[in-house]
């Protein structure tokens, strides 16, 4: 009887309850496609492997590094690996942001050996390997452009200019799991170094970043102090972190966006706090009679309060799930409509949890302050009311 | 069992804020209704007749005096004894029926024994035979804006008595009725009276309806004034 009660109560009055549902449904739509999206931003970062770290030129990502840094950091305890890793800046077809994907010029023999989540075939490794021009594809690229083996990618940097490059796509690597981002394309730092060579001798031998392997990740710290004490006093001084950190520095460029996301997520919610509160204060204030009555013919204060918030968690549960289950296509149609912008996004189980929880919160305060006053108020005062 | 009182009313007071103004509605109030007894409380609008029917059926509380139902102290007890107690002893007869507009006469009916421990064929038998004595046997299903005003009165009967109280009150229960819809109401009132032995208070203005009562007590600004024995005896039928 008791939740016969309350889901006949929840219809009384169909339209006020389908509209607070559907702002319901949307709020909770949009607060989980929100944080989808912050996720999504962090989606670098949170693939970044604990047993690398990132080497860079201490005064500005700008500026390079000397190339033979690579044998001297080699030779450090603790690291078991040194890839050159090479921003080429590459614009595919034109700069517009559909087109865009990142390229980088990188050490060909180990890069991958220093990336597992990359999924790579043995075949296209090793055709990749011998090819000097040889690229390798991120899965989502290849997708998206339609990139296949023995495709030519012809494409112009602003950094390195020199026209045209073209480069073979040699195979395509998968990602280990949806976390891992296949936004790249990798070829030989060897290609563009050569090219250096040939057109601007001053500005060959030098590399980007280092990307260093090292055998044991609670000694990151200790390793990236022993790498930049290395080279402390030198011309290119080096500053050395986690990939994760590495990767965090770029996220905290666009900190203010990704804090304006977060922030009206959570406004989203309380607006909704908002909605559905009044919606129960109406519905007590409406039912002032009729709860009198309950208490009149013996009712407990309980039984009263415990219809209200009983009403506000179906209405808010109804709303709520509606909202999670719609999350997933809409996140699915959104990523498809941004193209490449988030090579990572997907609803993770967090967001789906924070859903639940702000759904629960909402539904619980929403009713909280209602509930009360109809479990407080005195009998004849409610007899005498007619709404 | 005539001349035992039920309630037992000694000098009973009972005022109200209004905003800086307190308002006396009852003053030293003493009064004793026999239990079997059917009683109607008169008065002109203002006199207190309701406040008093509130303060013995449980649901206010009064500032002073003594007030007994069955041998029980009620203005002692604590909201929640006092909302076991209303549960146990009291039915109560609203002058808008007040049914919840949710549920059928059915479920209305059934809604008192809920706070029982009775099991659910146990409170099916129970509604079945409440029902078909107000004569709504086919309008089991029915909802109240299903229902005339007389017939979801008579389903507020049924519910006032389902859980055998000794005690009904009835507020204005013919208020909102036509002459012949009050007819039906008030001998409800008059078979649970003389049939089933239950003690009835009733507010009314009607001055028909106040006949079906065995004695009448006049209220006017929160005094008693005379009461008027109606000649009959507590388990003589009246109609």
């Amino acid at each position: 009887m008791y939740l016969k009660l309350i889901y006949k109560n929840i219809f009384r009055h169909k339209l006020r309850s389908l509209l607070t549902i559907a702002g319901l449904v949307v709020a909770i739509l949009s607060f989980g496609l929100l944080q989808t999206v912050v996720h999504a931003w962090y989606a670098g970062a949170d693939m970044a492997s604990a047993n690398r770290l990132i080497t860079r030129n201490a005064t500005s990502l700008v500026f390079s590094l000397p190339a033979y840094y690579r044998e001297r950091i080699r030779a450090l305890d603790g690291v078991n690996a040194v890839a050159i890793s090479n921003w080429f800046g590459g614009i595919y077809k034109d700069q517009s942001f559909k087109n865009f994907f990142a390229s980088f010029g990188v050490d060909h023999d180990i890069f991958f050996d220093l990336y597992p989540e990359f999924k790579v075939n043995p075949d296209e490794l090793l055709a990749f390997k011998k090819d000097r021009r040889g690229a390798m594809v991120g899965r989502l690229i290849a997708d998206q452009h339609g990139f296949k083996v023995g495709d030519v990618i012809p494409m112009t940097s602003p950094i390195y200019g020199g026209g045209t490059w073209e480069f073979n796509v040699r195979g395509i690597y998968e990602p280990k799991d949806e976390t891992t981002v296949t936004r790249q394309l990798y070829f030989h730092w060897d290609y563009i170094n050569e090219q250096m060579k040939k057109r601007f001798p001053r500005r060959a031998e030098f590399a980007g970043v280092f990307v260093v392997q090292i055998a044991d990740g609670s000694r990151a710290a200790e390793i990236s102090q022993a790498i930049d004490k290395e080279f402390r006093n030198s011309l290119a001084e080096t500053l050395t972190e986690t990939e994760k950190a590495f990767s965090l520095g770029f996220v905290a460029q666009t900190e203010a966006i990704v804090t304006a996301v977060r922030i009206v997520s959570f406004v989203v919610i309380i607006i909704i706090f908002a909605v559905v509160a009044n919606t129960m204060a109406m519905t007590a204030r409406e039912r002032l009679a009729e709860n009198a009555t309950l208490k009149a013919l013996g009712f407990g204060p309980g039984f009263v309060a415990g219809l209200i918030i009983g009403e506000s968690i179906m209405i808010v549960a109804i709303g709520g799930v509606l909202g999670i289950l719609l999350t997933f296509p809409v996140a699915a149609g959104f990523k498809s409509a941004m193209g490449s912008m988030f090579p990572v996004f997907y609803v993770t189980p967090q967001t789906v949890m924070m859903q639940v929880a702000c759904a629960a919160v909402v539904g619980l305060l929403a009713g909280l302050l209602p509930s009360v006053r109809a479990a407080r108020v005195k009998i004849v005062d409610g007899l005498r009311y007619v709404g | 069992m005539a001349d035992r009182p039920l309630v037992s009313i000694t000098h009973l007071s009972k005022s109200y804020r209004r905003g800086e103004q307190i308002v006396e509605v009852l003053r030293d109030i003493t009064l004793a209704i026999p239990e079997g007894d059917f009683i109607a409380l008169m008065g002109p609008s203002g006199s207190g007749k309701s406040t008093l029917l509130n303060l013995i059926a449980g649901i206010d509380k009064p500032d002073a005096g003594e007030l007994l139902v069955g041998g029980e102290d009620i203005t002692r007890l604590s909201e929640s004894d006092l909302a076991d107690w209303r549960a146990s002893n009291v039915g109560f007869v609203f002058q808008f029926y007040n049914l919840m507009p949710v549920l059928d006469a059915f479920e209305n009916v059934e809604l008192p024994l809920l706070l029982t421990s009775l099991g659910k064929r146990e409170r099916r038998e129970r509604v079945e035979t409440a029902l078909a004595l107000v004569g709504l046997s086919d309008r089991m299903d029915h909802y109240p804006n299903e229902l005339s005003g007389g017939q979801q009165q008579r389903v507020a009967i049924a519910r006032a008595f389902i859980s055998d109280p000794t005690l009904i009150v009835a507020d204005e229960p013919t208020g909102d009725l036509d002459r012949k819809s009050a007819e039906e109401v008030l001998g409800l009132l008059r078979r649970l009276n003389t049939e089933m032995g239950k003690t009835i208070i009733m507010v009314s203005h009607d001055g028909h309806a106040v006949q079906s009562a065995r004695h009448i007590t006049h209220l006017e600004k929160g005094e008693l004034m005379e009461a008027q024995n109606l000649g009959q005896t507590p388990n003589q039928e009246t109609a």
